[in-house]
């Protein structure tokens, strides 16, 4: 009853506001294409019949929201999961990419943040860097990153989940870093009591107190994973996954598509950040958590 | 008759000067004391008369600047690697991932010893602060009270002679304290360790102790050393006997001669 209280009524009121101003904003975008279409045609249509002309253009400046909801069901639910149309093939053929990033970024950031933590230069020298990586946009990044590595002979899966890569080992590194650092000086004297060695000072305190640090930071790197992917499927050439729908949908002005594929990705999105918050929390159940 | 044997703790001449930056401030000065083995030696002053920082030199958690100090006739870094000592905490700080069990076993896993001698002591040392039935417990489900005698079992684990505590007590209220307070002397008869404790209640110094070091601030230093004349066996209510406050008086009047009561 409380979570209904306290989460449900509010984010379903804000999701209604949001489809209220949609159908808005599409019969205001979509106005001055259909008088064009109208005054074409010799046609002078009732407000009523105008209005429902403006929500259903075939490719609509700003497509209404059931427009998305039933191309987003027919590609979802109604295509052959093996379809290049299907949005679920898609939605894969990113996913796969994305876990593979995330893989790779999640192991690379923690194998950073554990050189930080014990070796004191590398911090100066490498931390600089790592902040500076970020600020390059991907967006430049990612074509030179698929063209070097398709020159090499690398194509297909490993150059999208890079581009991944680069963009989800940062938040781990960062979040990583202050976890290993955690630990109370209380604690950290008492490992010194007891004459422990330091690796047993991190394998035993260290890393158990790093835990939530992890998984809230990995909560932001998968996402970011997600749009790694997705930037890295632009320059493909467009063959499959959500980037490519993306692109698709632009070149050929399927507005609908577009919207479509971006509500397919915000799904993976979504469902992705769920399931690592619920393996964060299964995982701090497990390590004796307090049941919130 | 424990001030002939020999000497757990020996310190001569002892100093400790943290450089700050508002300069360097005079922690621990001048201070010559022996601890015998088998004597329960209580530290009390007001904050800054350096009781903690003393305890943490006997640790080896500071380094001293001046004088000589021994720790079962080790440097106190020999000591510490050695394993001589138990520490106790102003906080219980248990790992809050660990269970009970695996808390007050901690220390033994750092050691090396077998998991039967681990079980073995773990089961032991959770009788003598009566915490059984608790191994499978997480540390948030125990009362504040019971977490820090978890704590002082961790510190009992390993068997070490002599046990430091930094105000184990401070931050449970008084019932619970008293309480302790009586585990703790039962224990310390029971278990014949050197204990240094460091407080800053009067009562549970003389309560508790055979010696009452009183310190006194700016600098830090010893300014009396009291002799306990109360017996060994000493129920709570002894603390309204007439020796009881006579013991406690004279402890004022050396933090009031330490001009510890002065603004």
């Amino acid at each position: 009853m409380d979570s209904f209280r306290d989460k449900i009524v509010p984010v379903t009121s804000i999701l209604l506001g949001v489809v209220v101003v949609w159908y808005v904003m599409a019969v205001i975008l979509n106005t001055p294409f259909q008088r064009d279409l109208d005054r074409r045609a010799n046609e002078a249509p009732g407000a009523v019949e105008f209005l429902g002309k403006t929500l259903s253009q075939p490719k609509p400046t700003l497509p209404a929201p059931h427009q998305v909801a039933t191309n987003f069901f027919e590609n979802t639910f109604l295509r052959s999961v093996t379809s290049n149309r299907s949005l679920v093939y898609n939605a894969w053929v990113t996913l796969s990419s994305t876990l593979l990033g995330f893989a790779f970024g999640t192991a690379l950031g923690i194998v950073i943040a554990v050189g930080i933590v014990h070796v004191a230069t590398l911090e100066r020298s490498l931390m600089p860097w790592i902040i500076a990586s970020q600020t390059i946009p991907i967006l430049a990044v990612a074509p030179m990153i698929i063209v070097v590595l398709a020159a090499i002979g690398i194509t297909g899966l490993i150059p999208k989940a890079l581009i991944s890569t680069y963009l989800s080992f940062f938040p781990v590194a960062v979040g990583m870093v202050k976890g290993l650092r955690s630990p109370e000086i209380m604690h950290l004297d008492l490992m010194h009591t007891y004459n422990a060695s330091r690796s047993q000072t991190f394998w035993k305190l260290r890393v158990p107190a790093s835990v939530p640090f992890l998984f809230t930071s990995m909560k932001v790197a998968v996402a970011a994973s997600l749009v790694g992917a997705i930037v890295g499927e632009l320059p493909t050439g467009a063959v499959a996954g959500i980037g490519a729908k993306l692109l698709a949908g632009a070149y050929y002005s399927q507005t609908i598509d577009i919207w479509s594929a971006l509500v397919a990705g915000s799904v993976v999105a979504a469902l992705l950040v769920m399931v690592v918050g619920i393996a964060g929390r299964l995982v701090d159940r497990a390590m004796g958590g307090r049941p919130a | 008759m424990t001030r002939n044997s020999p000497a757990v703790v020996s310190a001569s001449k002892l100093g400790l000067t943290f450089q700050t930056n508002d300069g360097p401030v005079q922690a621990l000065s001048n201070v010559d004391l022996t601890i015998g083995k088998g004597e329960f030696v209580s530290f009390i002053g007001p904050s800054g008369c350096g009781k903690t920082t003393l305890l943490r030199v006997i640790a080896d958690l500071e380094k001293p600047t001046a004088g000589t100090i021994s720790v079962n006739g080790m440097t106190p870094e020999q000591a510490r690697e050695s394993r001589a000592y138990g520490y106790v905490f102003q906080a219980a700080a248990l790992f809050p991932w660990r269970t009970i069990e695996r808390n007050v076993g901690l220390p033994l896993e750092i050691i090396g010893l077998s998991k039967a001698e681990q079980a073995e002591r773990i089961k032991r040392t959770l009788e003598l602060v009566n915490l059984s039935g608790f191994e499978k417990k997480y540390p948030w489900q125990l009362s504040g009270g019971m977490q820090q005698r978890a704590s002082i079992a961790r510190a009992l684990a390993f068997d070490a002679d002599l046990l430091l505590m930094d105000e184990p007590f401070g931050a449970l209220d008084e019932i619970v304290r008293d309480h302790l307070n009586e585990q703790l002397l039962e224990l310390w008869e029971r278990t014949n360790k050197t204990i240094c404790f460091v407080t800053h209640s009067i009562p549970e110094a003389v309560y508790l102790s055979t010696r009452i070091v009183v310190m006194s601030p700016r600098p830090g230093r010893v300014s009396d050393i009291i002799e306990s004349t109360l017996p060994k066996k000493r129920p709570l209510d002894i603390r309204e006997t007439p020796e009881f406050l006579a013991i406690a008086a004279r402890v004022r009047d050396g933090l009031r001669a330490g001009h510890s009561y002065d603004d």
